[in-house]
């Protein structure tokens, strides 16, 4: 069992990718990810992490070099926030299509504008359909524990795509916590030597990146969706595995107090703590609620979530971004997707909280619940989201 | 980027090397765009003087030079684009448009 260390948990998160012996860092300083990528450089310039540490001069390149390096066969890590996602979003299409396993941490921070550095997930909704495999965290635990499991399901060779772990801006980035190192035996366990299904090697030349016609750009899109999909029994297995060596177990999908609920919460990130202190208050009122979170975005968890929901009247989904024009919040969305069609479809209310870092407490989820139950009593339409806590 | 020698609309996205990698450089070689072509060169050899500007200008390096030194589009890569006829000296190079 590894060593429980009071630490910031962006230190632990930049101290579990040179763990994993990453072999390149690519990446530019932004709020709220900075300390990461210092504490690498760090590690990298005192001798204690053999790796090159390239200090690029914007994300695009960032990310452009980190196509470079995952293509040459190189163990690759880059990190980010919000207008550094934005920088960079040309070549994370690209990462993904070329399906080179980087592994980046998003410290997920609102899009400008108005210009902000805190957190909220406007910048990862920007990048929904990159191709990515994209997962959230709840505690600085789990960001160090999916940095060693990003590693693992992107460069499998089953897999071969690139992950983003999203972890919340400041509220778990400069937070300082428990984490329980892991011992390097457990590394070694857990995560095999990186052996790529392709080499850019000048002995056995292959080209990169090529055009495509027409005639053939649909036929390498389903082979890039098939190769997401493909990928979600990858992801579980080395869940599974991470529990078995830890003693930590996740899921697509997690439960609170679901089982026998009648309206559950949806969260995704750190507030699913914080909904769960209101899932207590409103159990010792009487009340049949419970709180699932959903750890996977993509691939799209549908069955898990279902099986979650089951029994369910009313769905709450808390929302921290928002499809300007659009059907309200970008996973309200997708959680209506996954039950049209379905019998005893829930009744789905939007809340779009917590935006640019404000905070939403217990007693605020409460009279969401409430407002929520208000709403059911009628005809809820898509596009009946709330903004909720604003000012009129 | 493929796995076998098939055309671009003979190929299943199961054909597909992972990620399109090129796994067999210069393939672009198998790649028929003569049939991108509206209009065709067309030389008179009276009027040729073989200066071999049109091989040079060919942007597809479609032009070769053929067993009596006179200079020839290869139809299955010529794109039609008429640069050769643009810069021949001596206008013995004409695009004719391609028929039905």
């Amino acid at each position: 069992m590894g060593k429980r260390v009071g630490i910031e948990v962006s230190i632990a998160a930049a101290d579990a990718v040179g763990m994993a012996d990453v072999d390149l860092v690519a990446a530019y300083p932004i709020t709220p990810q900075t300390h990461i990528v210092e504490h690498l450089s760090e590690l990298v310039a005192n001798g204690h992490l053999d790796a090159e540490f390239i200090p690029v001069e914007s994300e695009h390149s960032a990310m452009s070099v980190c196509c470079g390096s995952s293509a040459m066969g190189a163990r690759t890590f880059t990190c980010t926030s919000s207008q550094g996602l934005a920088l960079m979003n040309e070549i994370v299409f690209i990462a993904a299509s070329l399906r080179l396993p980087i592994v980046m941490i998003l410290a997920n921070r609102s899009l400008s504008g108005p210009l902000s550095i805190w957190n909220d997930h406007t910048d990862v909704m920007s990048v929904r359909d990159c191709g990515w495999i994209q997962v959230f965290t709840e505690t600085g635990q789990e960001v160090f524990d999916h940095v060693m499991w990003a590693f693992r399901v992107a460069e499998s060779q089953k897999v071969s795509l690139p992950v983003i772990v999203n972890m919340d801006g400041f509220i778990l980035t400069h937070v300082i916590e428990p984490i329980e190192y892991w011992d390097p035996d457990q590394v070694k366990q857990y995560l095999p030597n990186f052996d790529p299904l392709n080499v850019l090697d000048p002995a056995k030349p292959t080209s990169v990146g090529a055009f495509g016609m027409p005639g053939i750009y649909t036929e390498a899109k389903m082979a890039q969706n098939e190769a997401l999909l493909q990928s979600k029994p990858e992801i579980i297995k080395a869940w599974k595995e991470l529990g078995d060596l830890t003693g930590r177990h996740y899921n697509p999908v997690e439960t609170y107090k679901s089982e026998d609920a009648e309206t559950v919460f949806l969260t995704m990130g750190s507030i699913g703590d914080t909904v769960a202190m209101a899932v207590d208050e409103l159990r010792e009122q009487g009340e049949a609620a419970g709180l699932i979170k959903l750890r996977l975005w993509r691939p799209f968890p549908f069955d898990e979530l279902r099986q979650a929901a089951q029994g369910a009247k009313r769905i709450i989904v808390i929302d921290r971004a928002i499809s300007y024009g659009g059907p309200g919040g970008p996973v309200a969305s997708e959680i209506r997707s996954s039950f049209y069609n379905e019998d005893n479809m829930p009744v789905v209310t939007n809340f779009i909280c917590g935006l640019a870092g404000r905070d939403v407490t217990p007693t605020d989820y409460i009279a969401m619940y409430e407002q929520s139950a208000a709403m059911a009593k009628g005809k809820v339409r898509q596009e009946d989201y709330v903004f909720y806590g604003v000012r009129e | 980027m493929v796995k076998k020698v098939k055309s671009e609309t003979e190929l299943s996205w199961k054909d597909l090397e992972v990620g399109c990698v090129i796994s067999d450089p210069g393939n672009a070689s198998q790649y028929k765009t003569g049939d991108w072509r509206s209009m065709r060169p067309v030389v008179d050899k009276s009027k040729c003087i073989r200066c071999g500007v049109c091989y040079i200008f060919c942007p597809d390096m479609a032009i070769h030079k053929t067993d009596e030194n006179y200079f020839e589009a290869s139809l299955y890569y010529c794109k039609g684009c008429g640069i050769c006829a643009q810069e021949c000296f001596t206008g013995c190079i004409v695009m004719v448009p391609e028929e039905e």
